[in-house]
């Protein structure tokens, strides 16, 4: 296996958390790992860390073997040498913030740890506050202890388990963007678990998403959120505009694929990769999706043109949300500035013109042709 | 005042305490995270000492530690004395029917510290052992202290077994509870309300400690 500064993880079992998982991340990159509650995200942090043995698997980090349950390999948690800050930091309740820090430092004499653990709050902006207990800080100054109580031993690798879902929004951010800092600093992979599709979008190198246990798809956040592999990554990263097509064409000229959708042909950015006659899944961001203005043509509006007739309106501060129906249980949502809605008379019951702008429609392999992969 | 009483039962209370406080942490933390067939029957047979009146209980010890028993044979096979009306024969009963004072207040605190602050000790490098004094009993420590006074105090309070047990003997098994039963025998009230009063300060100032310690616990432990 190659990338000896690298964090290798494959994990899989069927029971009783079904896990497919296959992880690499470099020293250096925050790999971001999303996926909804129950995705078995944790469960892949604890199995890193040896809190967790799974049925069959390898971790491998910095070319040293943490698990290999083939050869019956499994280094206690103590060896592997692991930063770990859980959801609800797990500081210890009857030490300072000093104390905790100093606690991983088992090997070393007392001032030495002192200093370390002082030298690692200023890091973490928390000069002065070592000798509060955990109950005296706030939410933020306990992850911040916490993140601090996992660099002490100098880890191999840095394992966050949704450390921000504690925090409000504006400490959120601040402490994103210190994590992002921290990586320049510390040089080691940084796993990052969320369920918070913006936050992971923000910190990301590398973004894998998971969904029952499984590694849909792992990708920068642009190649992700651009590109997602099939319909159910498309619908983990907030995607509504899902359908399933059929390929018509390809024009090698043009560079459009040409699928078949509701008994309409629409235009689709080139994937020849498609075979004709083969079915597909697509998703188009409601950005892409442009409302035919009443007054007057709107630009693009020759572009994949759909009818249809507006089913909800829901006005939400400054832009509306629009769901239009094309059909039986088929609907569109798209979301347009408030004031354009109200300029061209939307209302439930309404008709409504949209243009789906070619080159954002985005095919899919359909999931039945991922498992025949 | 019996002062011989009462030095039967201070120390009678100081060595249960003493030989109860470390088997109190070991059964109760196994009790609090371990889940083993079994666990249920284990928890009811920790807990019917609480229940059960104590001339029941002290009829089974007496039978079971007597001279015709397995282990009434085998200690005066080694010690060459009757284990029934000894100090070391209610030493022996005080131990056993202080296991739920022992156990419970240990085992509530072991259940009250999150699973993941030991795992956050595990991933901090710390040992099973070290997590043990380093963070295990510190955070169960008030739940510690109060078994162990809970036991002191119920021991200076135990009368049927101890009577059931070791019956009366001056100097060897007559605690301050039996002393008082003997002084009201005696038509000697004065000397009963004396050692009545001392019970009941003892008791009074175990309880008043635990609930201070509780307390205490309560402002460490709050996030």
């Amino acid at each position: 296996m190659s990338g000896a500064d690298t964090l290798h993880v494959r994990l899989e079992q069927t029971e009783p958390i079904p896990l497919d998982v296959t992880l690499t991340c470099k020293t250096g990159e925050i790999l971001v790992i999303l996926g909804p509650s129950g995705s078995g995200k944790t469960t892949i942090l604890r199995a890193i860390s040896g809190l967790y043995t799974p049925v069959a698997g390898s971790v491998r980090c910095h070319g040293e073997q943490w698990l290999d349950t083939a050869a019956g390999v499994d280094l206690p948690v103590q060896q592997r040498n692991i930063g770990m800050v859980f959801q609800n930091y797990a500081l210890f309740p009857h030490k300072t913030a000093l104390q905790n820090i100093m606690l991983p430092l088992t090997r070393a004499g007392k001032e030495q740890k002192r200093t370390v653990a002082e030298n690692l709050l200023q890091a973490m902006n928390m000069q002065g506050l070592g000798e509060r207990y955990p109950h005296q800080l706030s939410g933020g100054q306990q992850q911040r202890v916490a993140l601090a109580r996992a660099l002490a031993r100098d880890p191999r690798v840095l394992l966050l388990d949704e450390p921000f879902s504690a925090v409000d929004q504006q400490t959120r951010r601040k402490l994103v963007r210190e994590l992002v800092g921290l990586r320049q600093r510390f040089k080691l992979p940084i796993i990052h678990v969320t369920h918070d599709l913006n936050e992971a979008r923000r910190i990301a190198d590398r973004l894998c998403v998971i969904h029952h246990g499984k590694t849909l798809q792992s990708d920068t956040p642009d190649q992700v959120m651009n590109h997602p592999g099939n319909a159910d990554v498309a619908s983990l990263i907030g995607h509504y505009n899902i359908f399933r097509a059929k390929v018509i064409s390809h024009d090698h000229d043009a560079k459009t694929t040409t699928i078949e959708w509701q008994d309409q042909t629409l235009s689709a950015r080139y994937r020849p990769e498609f075979e004709t006659s083969e079915e597909t899944d697509w998703v188009i961001p409601a950005d892409s999706i442009i409302l035919h203005r009443r007054d007057r043509p709107s630009k693009g509006e020759r572009e994949n043109p759909v009818k249809g007739l507006i089913d909800e309106l829901i006005p939400l501060g400054e832009n509306t949300s629009v769901t239009m129906s094309t059909g039986q249980d088929r609907f569109i949502y798209l979301s347009v500035p408030t004031h354009v809605a109200r300029r061209n008379r939307l209302e439930q019951g309404g008709d409504i013109t949209v243009s789906l702008l070619a080159d954002s429609i985005h095919l899919m392999k359909t999931q039945s042709a991922d498992d025949a992969d | 005042m019996d002062w011989q009483a009462l030095n039967v039962s201070l120390l009678l209370a100081a060595l249960t305490a003493l030989i109860l406080t470390p088997i109190g942490i070991l059964v109760a933390r196994k009790l609090a995270w371990s889940q083993f067939p079994g666990r249920n029957l284990a928890q009811a047979l920790i807990t019917l000492p609480l229940i059960l009146p104590p001339t029941v209980l002290g009829f089974y010890l007496m039978i079971s530690l007597g001279e015709l028993s397995f282990i009434g044979r085998l200690y005066e096979g080694m010690a060459g004395e009757s284990l029934v009306f000894s100090f070391e024969g209610i030493l022996l009963a005080s131990v056993i029917f202080n296991i739920p004072f022992a156990v419970q207040p240990v085992q509530r605190s072991f259940e009250a510290i999150p699973h993941n602050i030991r795992e956050a000790a595990w991933c901090s490098g710390l040992s099973g052992w070290q997590t043990f004094w380093k963070i295990e009993v510190p955070l169960a420590w008030p739940g510690i202290v109060s078994a162990a006074i809970l036991t002191i105090a119920h021991t200076l309070g135990e009368f049927g077994v101890v009577l059931m047990v070791g019956g009366n003997l001056a100097g060897e098994t007559r605690t301050v509870a039996i002393a008082i039963y003997d002084r009201v025998q005696a038509f000697d009230n004065a000397g009963a309300a004396t050692m009545s009063a001392a019970l009941l300060m003892i008791s009074l100032l175990s309880i008043t400690l635990i609930y201070f310690l509780t307390d205490r616990a309560a402002v460490n432990v709050r996030r």
